[in-house]
């Protein structure tokens, strides 16, 4: 078989992932994509691992890696999902901007912690009273 | 398809049967996944995921590997797309079309992901033009030969991974368990 068939499939799989990451606005349909990519990798490392007859069969035990990093990356990725539309109500990728950096979100930092400076010494003048 | 493209560059070369299976099963396979990342359907989208990893393992089993196909199919199909369905109703998906499965910006999206298939298929094709792999003699990836050699050369990552299973079994409890803070406001 020609090398360029597994190859150009793994890149546009690859390709195709990374639309899906950079377009999609639900958390889990990230999640689809990413996995779409680490198949793609997969699809490279048994080709590779075949056409270079490798003793060590390295291509394949990294495919197995591979295969269990992604399992544990999902289910991880899906319980902090579920948590985030616990505690938001949505998964929504595009609404969760509280570290996004920006004048505005500078001015909002600012006043919480002067807000909280301010707290803390009214604590402390409540105490002293 | 720059699939068709490549084979046409190798025209001179009758392909295979093995080679025209594998591109129809690509083509199914490319297909499928992007259709994942298109679709407006939520659930359409875990779905056709299992088309685009079935496929797959279907690539695996032309490339002789049938450890890693079977494995595909068990992991993959039988678990990964179980536990996204799973998260798709408990995040309470909406089951029809949802106007909004894409952001806003899916056109830059789009460049970014054509501009480096371009660059990526150019530079895979130029490179391999002349590299042929040998399907022929004893499979590559029998589930004798893979077990041997994973219990063999490869005992000490396999065993990394297990604890890296566990460590990640016990965070997703850890996680999605409710914590006690909750309870109290309930």
């Amino acid at each position: 078989m020609h090398l360029a068939y597994p190859a150009v499939l793994a890149a546009l799989l690859f390709c195709t992932g990374l639309y899906g990451v950079l377009a999609r606005r639900n958390a889990i349909l990230v999640l689809m994509s990413v996995e779409l990519m680490l198949n793609a990798v997969n699809l490279n490392l048994v080709a590779f691992d075949v056409w270079l007859r490798d003793t060590l069969h390295t291509g394949q035990a990294l495919t197995l890696f591979t295969i269990a990093i992604a399992a544990a990356e999902i289910g991880i990725g899906l319980s902090i999902v579920l948590m985030v539309y616990r505690n938001r109500g949505t998964s929504d990728i595009d609404r969760l901007r509280d570290t996004a950096e920006g004048p505005a979100a500078d001015e909002a930092a600012a006043s919480a912690l002067a807000q909280k400076a301010a707290q803390e010494a009214a604590q402390k003048a409540e105490a002293a009273a | 398809m720059s699939h068709l493209a490549a084979a046409a560059e190798q025209g001179f070369l009758s392909p295979t049967g093995v080679e025209i299976a594998f591109l129809l099963v690509g083509i199914v396979t490319l297909g499928a996944a992007v259709v994942t990342v298109t679709t407006k359907q939520l659930v359409h989208a875990a779905l056709w995921l299992v088309v685009a990893l079935g496929g797959l393992a279907v690539e695996y089993l032309l490339l002789t590997a049938e450890f890693v196909a079977w494995v595909q199919v068990l992991i993959y199909v039988g678990s990964v797309v179980v536990l996204l369905l799973f998260g798709l109703m408990l995040t309470k998906a909406p089951i029809g079309r949802s106007p909004d499965a894409d952001s806003g910006n899916r056109w830059a999206a789009l460049v970014v992901a054509v501009a480096a298939a371009a660059a990526l298929v150019w530079v895979v094709v130029d490179a391999f033009r002349t590299q042929w792999i040998d399907l022929e003699g004893p499979s590559q990836g029998s589930t004798r030969a893979t077990g041997e050699i994973l219990f063999q050369h490869w005992v000490l990552p396999f065993e990394a991974l297990s604890v890296l299973l566990l460590a990640a079994l016990v965070g997703a409890i850890v996680l999605s368990r409710k914590s006690d803070s909750d309870k109290e406001q309930r």
